[in-house]
């Protein structure tokens, strides 16, 4: 072993980072979190789109979903960020909003992965709003209620206890899809580690400190996803959703009733 | 004495699934305060006609008034056109409408379940309509259970809240699809006890059921359906007595045996 394993760096890095690498990783929370915000909304309309009763706008959430999720991101961040700009269709510029900057290739970031996800999102609300029993649809309906009210106050409920596992494993994904942001050069945690690499070469021990951070941030999601659907259980259903420990510690630990 | 007004009026009703004719040009009369009882072999097409009473399903030809208004239809050129959903929902909030598998919202509890139509269809105040919806559950002998959630009751409890929920919204005509034909047997008793009081409190209703203890003591009119037709109809002791039909001898005669 040349080199060996900067124990030093290691730990300075994942204890103390220097003020660029928790700028980028900053940049991966909100940047996820905006794009997953946004995702979900649209989302939501793609799949009422899939579902209305005008043919139209069916084909219109179909083709959506198979155009977006049939292509990569990656391919569709440098089409959108790098592509439109060179073709000088529309270059995203930096915005000042209120004292703060809100870089070009941010807006392009956000935009395209929540335009990504929506796609993904429109499956998961109709695969959730197909789950539940058509005679809750007509129940509401003989009570009179419009189909915008049958949604919000009788479909939507029902859906959202179905949907927040997989919107869990969504919101995993795109909190780890943000490494891609670098190939548009946007300073988000693995470009600003990719810097920090080229400057000092300890390429092994400042990936593990990145890998380290998406786990946190991957960690800390899955504590609060588990406190959403014990927000939206069902009070009358008795059976509790595995606890973190069993989910963290896999079958191992359920298995051998280690409560 | 004149003649109570007419509250349904059915002519020619033709309902096709694809090549299957379930409705073959029904036509009938239902006045207000009368108690109408459809019976009939399973298939015959009387569940069908009772859910297009409130256009839960589309009608191909023939006409169906309530309050000498159609509910799903507005005339157009040639033939009726479809009224627009919202148009719909509203004609439907004074026809009550009580389903076979009850149909409750799960994520409510049975209070909720009886005041939401209220308030979100008639725009009730909230603690207005919960008052009501007190009422309405002891109505049906269930004050106990205001904060239970349907999964918490057993068929018969929710079959009733079903009732309350319907009566939320003061209808003047009220349907019933096979109320009990999803109940244990010792539950079908408190279901009807029910039924019976709305029969004396003088409400419009047309029920389809195999309960002939409930056709015979409440049912001003028994009317017998096989294939897509009336085949008969009457009061239910002539018909018990002196059915001119075979069909409907040879139905009643089996109701009978397995009762």
């Amino acid at each position: 072993m040349a080199a060996g394993f900067d124990w030093a760096f290691f730990w300075q890095y994942l204890l103390s980072p220097s003020a660029v690498f928790l700028e980028g990783l900053w940049r991966t929370v909100y940047i996820s979190v905006v794009a997953q915000l946004l995702g979900v909304l649209l989302g939501f309309v793609i799949a009422l789109a899939q579902r209305s009763r005008f043919g139209a706008l069916r084909w219109v959430g179909r083709c959506y979903v198979w155009l977006i999720r049939g292509t990569p991101l990656l391919v569709q961040l440098v089409i959108v960020y790098n592509g439109l700009a060179a073709a000088g269709v529309y270059r995203f510029s930096d915005v000042e909003l209120g004292g703060f900057v809100l870089l070009g290739v941010v807006q392009a970031a956000v935009l395209t992965l929540a335009v990504n996800e929506a796609a993904y999102m429109a499956e998961i609300f109709r695969a959730a709003l197909d789950a539940i029993d058509p005679g809750q649809t007509e129940a509401a309906q003989a009570l009179g209620m419009t189909p915008t009210t049958t949604m919000r106050v009788v479909l939507l409920p029902q859906a959202l206890r179905i949907i927040v596992p997989p919107l869990g494993n969504e919101f995993n994904l795109m909190m780890k899809s943000t490494s891609l942001l670098s190939v548009i050069g946007l300073q988000e945690m693995f470009l600003t580690a990719q810097s920090i690499n080229s400057a000092t070469f300890k390429t092994f021990e400042i990936f593990l400190v990145v890998a380290c951070c998406y786990l946190a941030l991957t960690t800390i999601w899955s504590f609060i996803q588990r406190f959403i659907e014990r927000r939206l259980a069902d009070p009358g259903r008795v059976i509790a959703p595995p606890s973190l420990r069993s989910r963290l510690g896999g079958t191992l630990l359920a298995g051998k009733g280690v409560r | 004495m004149e003649p109570a007004p007419i509250v349904m009026s059915a002519r020619g009703v033709v309902k096709r699934f694809g090549d299957l004719c379930v409705l073959d040009g029904v036509s009938m009369d239902v006045r207000a305060g009368e108690v109408v009882v459809i019976i009939g072999p399973s298939g015959s097409g009387k569940t069908t006609f009772l859910r297009c009473l409130n256009h839960l399903e589309r009608i191909d030809a023939g006409e169906i008034l309530v309050h000498g208004r159609s509910v799903g239809y507005r005339p157009g050129p040639g033939r009726p056109v479809e009224e627009r959903p919202k148009v719909v929902a509203e004609r439907r909030r004074n026809i009550g409408f009580v389903f076979q598998r009850f149909n409750l919202f799960p994520h409510m509890t049975a209070l909720e379940n009886v005041a939401v139509a209220p308030v979100k269809v008639l725009g009730v105040p909230k603690e207005e309509a919960r008052e009501q919806a007190h009422a309405l559950l002891a109505r049906v002998g269930l004050a106990d259970k205001a904060a239970s959630r349907p999964s918490a009751l057993s068929g018969g409890q929710q079959q009733r809240v079903a009732i309350a929920r319907a009566l939320a919204m003061k209808p003047d005509l009220m349907l019933f699809d096979e109320p009990t034909s999803a109940l244990d047997p010792e539950m079908v008793g408190e279901v009807v006890t029910v039924m019976k009081e709305l029969v004396a409190d003088g409400m419009t209703m047309i029920v389809v059921t195999h309960e002939m203890a409930f056709a015979r003591s409440a049912a001003d009119r028994l009317v017998m359906f096989d294939n897509g037709v009336i085949v008969e109809q009457g009061a239910p002791d002539d018909l018990a007595t002196s059915a001119e039909e075979n069909r409907t001898k040879a139905f009643l005669r089996r109701i009978d045996s397995s009762q």
